[in-house]
């Protein structure tokens, strides 16, 4: 079986259908697990106080918007070479989701740098370059609604989510591109010095699962709506030619 | 229950709250949204003209209705 059979819408509700449920569970008892953990069961750290709590909501929420991004961009890929509707809605579906884990990355940290830097905002490389990923991905749901042919949508929202790519990989990157700013290095890495504490790194991983597994569930039940809602247009337009 | 946030607890509880809200709205408006859309369609296919409701196991997979398919699999 080939991974393109999936581009089918009605194999695609199948396997979607089937995951759901337990995608949706997973993500729940993950995340209630992980952040009831971090928030009750970890200590404060001798430097940032209990506000290294935060941790646990900033870290895998920054790290999913930043991924969000690299999916639309391939199943943007796959929309421009193969013209698979399921991918271009599944671009469409995954943008809301994306934006939201953009706005908590921002929001919480701001919450966690006016304490610790005695700012809300710094135009470090980092912030500024996920400034403009939020950005973007508020113009790539903006273009979806502005354009009413979905085929023409799917080609520029494409285009645009190329072009948003290179913030995503910034975003990702910019420590080490620019060397300067005050937002510090990566939490986790597989160098075990450079690492969190043990006893902050195992919950944090929980709730990484945890938002990679709501993201899975939401993303399939918004592509689902989308293919429902293309089914319901196509209806209306075949009712309308019929009378 | 809630422990000693010292003299952070603001920020730490403003960050958790704002958090968990924009979650929970995110997935309150995708299942509305599913259920929108999914009743929508499900009425649209009860209001079609019945000699077009044929289920897709009578008719090859060229000629079922729009619809059919996802309906028969639930």
């Amino acid at each position: 079986m080939s991974l393109w059979e999936y581009a089918n819408p009605k194999r695609f509700m199948a396997l979607s259908g089937a995951v759901l449920p337990w995608a949706s569970a997973l993500a729940a008892l993950c995340l209630v697990t992980g952040l009831i953990w971090g928030f009750f069961f970890t200590p404060d750290d001798f430097r940032q106080g209990s506000t290294v709590k935060i941790i646990y909501l900033h870290v895998p929420s920054a790290l999913m918007a930043i991924n969000v991004w690299l999916m639309m961009l391939v199943t943007s890929l796959i929309w421009i070479v193969r013209r698979h509707h399921v991918s271009a809605l599944a671009a469409k579906a995954a943008a809301p989701i994306g934006a939201t884990f953009t706005v908590i990355a921002l929001v919480t940290g701001a919450l966690w740098g006016q304490p610790m830097w005695g700012s809300w905002w710094e135009w470090d490389p980092r912030l500024t370059s996920f400034l403009v990923l939020f950005l973007f991905y508020l113009g790539y749901m903006a273009l979806w609604a502005a354009i009413d042919n979905p085929d023409t949508a799917a080609d520029l929202t494409s285009v645009l989510c190329l072009v948003g790519s290179v913030f995503a990989i910034l975003s990702r990157y910019a420590l080490v591109f620019w060397n300067q700013g005050l937002h510090q290095g990566a939490s986790l890495s597989l160098d075990k010095e450079e690492n969190v504490a043990d006893v902050f790194w195992y919950p944090l991983l929980v709730c990484i699962a945890g938002f990679v597994l709501l993201f899975v569930a939401l993303v399939f039940l918004r592509t689902r709506t989308e293919i429902r809602a293309r089914r319901i247009k196509a209806l209306t337009a075949r009712e309308r030619m019929a009378g | 229950m809630i422990p000693d946030l010292g003299k952070y607890a603001v920020w730490v509880l403003a960050a958790y709250g704002v958090s968990l809200t924009l979650l929970v709205g995110l997935v309150a408006l995708s299942l509305q949204q599913a259920r929108r859309t999914l009743a929508e369609l499900r009425r649209m296919e009860e209001s079609r003209p019945p000699q077009r409701r044929r289920g897709p196991e009578t008719l090859p997979r060229e000629q079922a209705p729009v619809g059919a398919e996802e309906r028969a699999n639930g």
